[in-house]
């Protein structure tokens, strides 16, 4: 798998190379800049691109701008935005695009490698990571939301995990149950949220995030 | 409220009817003030043989109640307040105060204006009441002639004609010209009343910077303070937090090392436990660095960081942000914390279900509105979150209000100085 890498971070971006590659993946290109992002991911069109939020020149939210633009140009472009911090806003700028193939995580999360590699997998394959953080703060705001309250304990995990971008199989084995359990839940969680039934795993997450961030 | 916080607002006006009262309230409250006029001059030779202190304790503070009695009520006729002058003293005890009044211009200026107002003040208040008095008696002069004995009233302008009923109508027109002439020129002697007033009363120009200087050191001492106590908080921050962590994984690494050929199930789970406590401390990090300055507001400006503020929120604030640019970065990011602020105390308090920012750029200020529908009743008091505000918002000569009426809903208003020339046009932010 083609990938695309930008940190500006010597030491970081060394180790993302080097995890990333130790697990079958290619790296094309390692940028260390913003405006030459944009440039790199038009030219290799990788199948998936790990990309920082803080970049240079300005150290802003350079990473992010150039992500956005570049699946402007190339609609559907997949990319893994990694950052210090998360941001509802950000997350929310990302999603906006649709499609899918988009990933939002703290960078910490990179230190447990196998969920990190599962989240590139997934972003490349048209799916969605949102870090849990965001899915965190995005539950915590509808705590008044009564559609939600009506949620079962065990519903609303499964609720959190599937915002994520999960599938239903990974989030059987995250919480040890079957996957029939698992679709028994999410049908519930449809049915109570009022929202289409649907077994496409991307549209699901689509509108559960839609769901979450317009109240 | 001292002078940098109060921003020029027209006190209310009296109305129209009730200024020939108050006008002849003030005539003859400026014959009375004559009376504090010689107590205070009497008093002040007989300091020589000590009668005139516990004199001038007294008389002084008399004068004093006066005149700040007249500063409200003048300035309802113009358009600004009028300051009080007075020095404080630097330390309490009754001769430091003494001393302080004594050289206090502003003692002296009282002084004179107690003889000033009982000459022109008196005479222009006197005159704003009597042209008012005089148009209503010549108006129902006719009636009082009618209802009075022969004699009483049928001689108007000190004896210059004799009227019966019937003639005594041809005094109205002079009642109605008395009432225009009042009407075009009453409110005007009473303001020039006021602007004598004013002149002798108001901080001079060198009280001004006195009274300015005053307020510089204080709120310098309170930032200074409040600089001081976060450095502290953000060490011990550290210290407990990120590098006790830092220790114990390179602890936890340092052992998995060791262990690695010996025991490597052992090492396993040391690493884990050292990336754990890695974890953690980035997190931990990440609030602290929230807390010092946000990210996002590096990144977006005041209108992105408090977008993403409401965004994080469990009830519904609708943000409104015009501005022509980006704030200086000390202005912006005290007014990112001055809202953030306002809307954890909204949080806490007010059990509210929709909040509203709103923030303007108008008259070289920064305007931040905040309101809630909450339960209201929240006042600014030492310790609490407003009081915070206030303070941080004082570093910068900036201002805060708050209207809570018991139910709701409660606005805070927040001004800071800004001028137009400082702020930042940046290329439109945000993507999407």
């Amino acid at each position: 798998m083609r990938v695309v890498i930008a940190e500006d971070h010597a030491l970081l971006r060394d180790g993302l190379i080097r995890l990333l590659e130790a697990h079958d993946f290619e790296v094309v290109e390692a940028v260390d800049n913003g405006p030459r992002l944009v440039p790199a991911l038009v030219e290799h069109r990788p199948d998936v691109a790990v990309v920082d939020v803080r970049l240079p020149p300005t150290f802003t939210d350079e990473g992010l701008k150039a992500a956005i633009e570049a699946r402007r140009q190339v609609p559907g472009l997949p990319i893994l935005v990694l950052s210090q911090y998360v941001e509802q806003l950000y997350a929310r700028e990302l999603l906006t695009g649709g499609g899918g193939a988009v990933g939002y995580l703290l960078k910490d999360r990179v230190s447990n490698v196998a969920d990190f590699l599962d989240s590139v997998r997934r972003v490349a394959g048209g799916g969605t990571a949102m870090d849990p953080d965001v899915i965190g703060q995005l539950l915590a705001r509808n705590t008044r939301d009564v559609p939600i309250g009506r949620l079962t304990p065990r519903e609303s995990e499964v609720l959190g995990l599937m915002a994520e971008g999960r599938s239903n199989a990974a989030i059987a084995a995250a919480l040890f149950v079957t996957e029939k359990a698992v679709s028994k839940h999410t049908n519930n969680i449809f049915a109570k949220l009022d929202l289409p039934p649907s077994e496409d795993d991307n549209r699901r997450v689509m509108a559960v995030l839609t769901y979450l961030s317009s109240r | 409220m001292t002078m940098a916080q109060s921003v020029p607002k027209a006190p209310l006006r009296f109305p129209r009817v009730a200024q020939p009262f108050i006008a002849l309230g003030l005539a003859i409250l400026a014959e009375l003030g004559i009376a504090f006029f010689v107590l205070n001059v009497v008093a002040v030779p007989l300091i020589a043989v000590w009668v005139g202190i516990p004199m001038l304790l007294v008389f002084v503070p008399c004068a004093r109640w006066f005149a700040n009695c007249h500063r409200t009520m003048l300035s309802r006729f113009l358009d600004t307040e009028i300051q009080r002058p007075y020095r404080k003293p630097p330390i309490p005890g009754m001769l430091m105060w003494l001393r302080t009044t004594l050289a206090d211009p502003a003692t002296w200026r009282d002084i004179a204006w107690l003889l000033v107002n009982a000459v022109i003040g008196f005479t222009l208040t006197l005159l704003s009441a009597v042209l008012f008095l005089a148009s209503v008696f010549y108006l129902i002069y006719p009636f009082l002639v009618w209802v009075t004995p022969d004699g009483v009233f049928t001689e108007p302008f000190g004896g210059l004609f004799t009227v019966n009923v019937a003639t005594s109508f041809f005094v109205i027109p002079v009642g109605f010209l008395a009432f225009m002439i009042w009407m075009a020129s009453g409110e005007r002697l009473l303001r020039a009343d006021a602007y004598i007033a004013k002149s002798l009363l108001g901080p001079t120009e060198n009280a001004k910077l006195a009274l300015r200087v005053r307020e510089l050191a204080e709120s310098r001492a309170e930032t200074v303070d409040t600089q001081a106590a976060e450095l502290r908080r953000i060490e011990r921050d550290l210290h407990d937090g990120a590098q006790a962590r830092l220790a114990a994984l390179s602890m936890n690494l340092g052992m998995a090392e060791e262990m690695v050929s010996r025991d490597p199930a052992q090492a396993a789970a040391l690493l884990t436990e050292a990336r754990e406590s890695a974890s953690t401390a980035l997190s931990e990090l990440r609030d602290l660095v929230r807390g010092i300055h946000p990210p996002v507001l590096a990144d977006r400006g005041l209108e992105g960081a408090v977008k993403a503020l409401a965004l994080s929120l469990p009830f519904k604030v609708d943000v409104t942000i015009d501005l022509p640019g980006r704030p200086p970065a000390p202005v912006e990011s005290a007014a990112y914390f001055a809202v953030a602020e306002a809307l954890a105390n909204v949080l806490k308090h007010a059990e509210a279900t929709t909040a509203w920012v709103q923030i303007t750029h108008e008259h070289e200020r920064l305007h931040i509105i905040v309101g809630d529908d909450g339960t209201g009743g929240a006042t600014v008091r030492p310790g609490g979150g407003l009081y915070g505000i206030e303070r941080r918002l004082a570093a910068f000569d900036g201002t805060l209000t708050v209207a809570s009426p018991t139910g709701g809903p409660t606005t805070v208003i927040m001004e800071l100085p800004c001028e137009s020339s400082s702020l930042k046009i940046t290329p439109s932010s945000g993507t999407a």
